[in-house]
């Protein structure tokens, strides 16, 4: 088990380590870093300068060494627009995301749960085609017009909830549910296939043998193995809700990493861009180190491989 | 005379598929006397597993259909119970052991909680006594160190111990009925014979009334009194069985039996093969099913379906359902035996 | 391919997909023959003029007079040639590293497997917002961008396929015939992985069609003024209190196609995987 950790730990570090390098990568070798780490209307001596003081006129290994020993210490330079420590200004944007994902998260997972149980338990009834309708038109929609349509609708035409903002519950609604609408679409459906999967294992029938209450087999035999996919789809889906978030973030006017990097890229703040990439990878990566922690509990037959 | 445990009376079933509906058991009747075991032996689609899901209330409806019978188990009838009622005789009265010990256990629960699940439904065990006789039946099944066992996983047993396991939740609530269902067909040949071994001595200590449904006749030749061979969801022939398989009446038992390597045979002889193959249910053949691929067919085969019925000149019991005299028409082609 | 076809029509999912999308690529290619407004220059006598079903401009047009209805239809052509480049580019790269990498196994298979891990660590959003902030918005960057967040779901399926595949008797005996890597790979195990590249391209357009039009919208994707739905919905936002039919036209053509793909996209993955077939 411990040694399970410390393995996993080592790769995490070897991806974090990747995520950094291949971001070098994009910007000095891809893109022409004196273009994008000098702000514009900068003077010719100012170039100079800066090209100096970022090291851009060093040989590319020397860079590359330099660029590491930097992030070690967390100094990814300091923010254009914002005139201090491009790492603080993403962190200080954090929480606001953080709270945005995991709302959207519960609400996702919560309905999606609940609905794709009900559409493989009631299958071919009415509710399993009208959830399965739902999902898969919510999986259809992008998720900054379902935004849009929320804002026209319920702040713009019936001036239920604010159309953005940030600070109060009634501003956290808009925007979290457009998200979870996107959770709800792909949980539903991955949930309602794998339990009838489920259904057609010989163990369910050992159980019904039994003579089984339905309850104790929905909830013991059911739920217990129904627990993995489920947990594999939510470490894939919080990637995708930090990523998500951008367009969502930019829709509302939310203040999170999302709208940070866009506004970085309108502003060409490469070092808030970085940052914010590295913080949303460095994120992503704890969960799925969390994720394969919390498979040894569920899956005993990984526990005892690992 | 004591009364049949369960009698199956003109039971049939059909499965309403896109093509029609397919007669997977076709008006079977049977009983089964307290203390007795009874083998069921028939290749795959002979009705032989769908009629014991339907006795359990398990078959899945739709697309599966009772069209006719009854089926009285301890004098009552379980198509006419609710859910309910026969989730109470499930995992109860009748315990039943699957083909596959490795998918019929569920992997991510304890043994010790698959077979205390099972104790808790049916009896007013205590949790405490539940444990206590969970260690009792895992012991009973012959597995060393039970109590340490109870938090394993199923993959953390062999497949011999795994269907221990299952005999064990078959048993766990001391049932009157044990339904094996291809009990040993997934397992090595040494361990096969170590679980017919352990249900020999069960069936000796507590008396219990077991149905063994297999393909394979050999794997029931020292378990069961009574041998039944299903066709086409129907009965071909039951009987005593010694008196069976010495002395076969129906032509589909016959080339079981043939099929079967014995040690007698000489080097380079080939082994039976029924020719043919079984009958498409959707659209089964008029009269006698076997009819088609019977080499002593009488023309009356392909047109009456022939009834079960006593055999003549033998045991009390040995029924077969057959228009020809197999054992004549076997001393007419004595090649025939030496195929 | 008949066969094909006729179970097609069994599906009403897959049929009312494979319908709608072969609409829409039809409407995008007539798109010049057809006699539209001009979807780039409006007319500004006719600004943010309500739809009109029966009129000249029957979903209404935009804050600088422009139809939205041809804005649509020439917005679809952009679309729908961006989004098949980036699938096809990422479905050949993704499939050609997926072959290698199960084909030579050992230390290359490692690396490759290794940066895919990396990849996939990365929020791919934010990957293709670096590079497309490091690369500058053009089209052809964006069909680079989205093709280079595509390949990975081919190769780890394709890898897969190519190690079983590997140890067939077919492969080993050209082995054994003393038959090059490179034809072995092309003539058996190529062929052999085509069905998977297929279902996985379909499953890979919708959500390229998506994220397309959410860098559109982010003024990141194609640039005024060549008409793009994303791009649509950004400008009409602005709007949305006075002008609802500019941000709701676009949002569901992009809702349709990509509806469109999903279903043939579910359809094809059932069709071909042998579970559901046997069932059929």
């Amino acid at each position: 088990m411990v040694m399970f950790f410390l393995k996993r730990m080592g790769e995490a570090l070897v991806t974090v380590w990747g995520v950094v390098t291949i971001v070098f990568f994009i910007t000095r070798i891809l893109g022409d870093p004196i273009t994008l780490f000098v702000p514009i209307g900068a003077t010719n001596a100012q170039i100079a300068a800066l090209t100096h003081s970022y090291g851009l006129d060093l040989p590319l290994w020397k860079q590359y060494i330099h660029y590491v020993i930097d992030i070690l210490h967390g100094n990814f330079g300091k923010s254009f627009i914002f005139g201090y420590s491009a790492l603080q200004v993403v962190l200080q944007r954090l929480p606001a995301t953080i709270l945005l994902a995991s709302t959207a998260l519960f609400l996702g997972v919560l309905s999606g749960t609940i609905a794709g149980a009900v559409a493989a338990l009631k299958k071919g009834g009415i509710a399993e085609l009208t959830i399965m309708a739902v999902a898969v038109l919510a999986q259809a929609t992008p998720t900054f017009w379902l935004g849009i349509m929320f804002i026209l609708w319920f702040a713009v035409h019936l001036h239920w909830l604010p159309a953005g903002g940030y600070g109060t519950l009634s501003n956290l609604i808009l925007p979290a549910a457009t998200l979870g609408v996107f959770v709800f679409s792909s949980l539903a459906r991955l949930l309602r296939s794998s339990i009838l999967d489920i259904l057609q294992e010989d163990y369910i029938r050992t159980a019904r043998a039994k003579g089984l209450y339905p309850t104790t087999i929905l909830c013991w035999h059911i739920a217990r193995n129904a627990l993995i996919p489920i947990t594999t789809m939510v470490a894939l889906l919080t990637g995708e809700l930090l990523g998500g978030s951008v367009v969502t973030e930019t829709v509302f006017g939310w203040p999170g990493i999302g709208r940070l990097t866009i506004q970085a890229i309108q502003a060409s703040d490469f070092p808030v861009i970085q940052a914010a990439v590295f913080i949303d990878a460095a994120l992503f990566v704890l969960i799925n180190l969390s994720v394969d922690l919390l498979y040894q509990f569920l899956d005993p037959r990984i526990r005892s491989r690992g | 005379m004591t009364a049949p445990l369960l009698e199956i009376r003109n039971l049939s079933i059909v499965f309403d598929t896109a093509e029609g509906p397919l007669h997977a058991v076709n008006n079977l009747s049977y009983s089964l006397m307290p203390g007795e075991t009874l083998g069921i032996v028939g290749e795959s689609g002979s009705g032989k597993s769908v009629h014991i899901m339907a006795l359990l209330g398990l078959l899945p409806s739709p697309p599966a259909r009772v069209v006719s019978g009854e089926i009285l188990f301890d004098g009552e009838n379980l198509l006419k119970l609710t859910e309910k009622e026969l989730r109470n005789i499930r995992g109860g009265k009748i315990g039943m052991i699957f083909q596959n010990p490795m998918s019929s256990l569920n992997p991510v629960l304890t043994i010790g909680r698959q077979i205390l699940e099972v104790i808790l439904r049916h009896t007013s065990m205590s949790r405490k006594q539940a444990t206590a006789h969970t260690i009792e039946l895992l012991d009973l099944v012959g597995i060393s160190a039970p109590a340490s066992r109870l938090t394993q996983y199923p993959h953390e047993f062999s497949g011999g111990m795994r269907q221990r396991v299952m005999i064990a939740i078959g048993l766990a609530c001391s049932p009157k009925l044990l339904i094996a269902d291809e009990a040993t067909t997934a397992l090595d040949v040494t361990i096969q014979a170590q679980i017919i071994d352990l249900i020999q001595n069960l069936k000796e200590k507590s008396g219990i009334t077991i149905i063994w449904i297999t393909h394979d006749i050999s794997s029931v030749s020292t378990l069961a009194d009574t041998l039944q061979v299903m066709y086409a969801g129907r009965v071909m022939e039951r009987g005593p069985f010694s008196t069976v398989i010495n002395d076969p009446r129906s032509a589909y038992t016959w080339g079981l039996l043939r099929s079967i390597p014995s040690p007698s045979m000489h080097s380079g002889q080939r082994l039976y093969q029924i020719p043919g193959s079984p009958p498409n249910m959707l659209s089964p053949p008029p009269g006698d099913p076997f009819a088609p691929r019977n080499p002593f067919a009488t023309p009356r085969c392909h047109r009456d379906t022939p009834p079960l019925r006593q055999v003549p000149n033998s045991l009390p019991g040995h029924m077969a359902a057959a228009w020809y005299d197999l054992p004549a028409l076997l001393s007419l082609h004595p090649e025939a035996s030496d195929v | 391919m008949k066969d094909f076809f006729k179970t097609l029509l069994r599906s009403y999912s897959g049929c009312a997909g494979f319908i709608l999308l072969s609409s829409f690529v039809v409407l995008a290619l007539i798109a010049p023959w057809i006699n539209l407004p001009d979807p780039i220059i409006g007319n500004l006598h006719e600004r943010l003029l309500p739809p009109d079903w029966t009129g000249l401009h029957p979903l209404g047009t935009d804050p600088v007079g422009r139809d939205i209805l041809s804005r649509l239809i020439y917005g679809g052509q952009t679309t729908l040639m961006v989004a098949f480049s980036a699938v096809a580019l990422g479905a050949i790269l993704g499939t050609g590293i997926g072959i290698l990498a199960g084909f030579s196994g050992g230390i290359i298979d490692r690396i490759l497997m290794r940066i895919i891990d990396i990849q996939l660590s990365f929020p791919l959003m934010m990957l293709t917002l670096l590079v497309v902030a490091v690369l500058g918005p053009s089209i052809g960057n964006v069909i680079i961008v989205l093709a280079l967040t595509s390949w990975t779901r081919y190769t780890r399926i394709i890898r897969g396929q190519v190690l079983v595949l590997k140890e067939r008797e077919f492969i080993l005996s050209a082995k054994a015939i003393g038959a090059s890597a490179f034809w072995i790979m092309r003539q058996h195990i190529l062929p052999n992985v085509l069905t998977p590249v297929m279902v996985i391209a379909t499953l890979e357009l919708a959500r390229i069609i998506i994220m397309m039009a959410a860098l559109s919208f982010l003024g990141l994707g194609v640039q005024p003024p060549d008409p793009d739905w994303g791009q649509m919905l950004a400008e009409g936002r602005v709007y949305i209190s006075t002008a609802w039919w500019i941000v709701l036209f676009p949002g569901l053509a992009i809702l349709l196609t990509t509806l469109a793909v999903n279903l043939l996209g579910d359809w094809l993955r059932d069709y071909f995987d042998p579970k559901t077939r046997l069932k059929r």
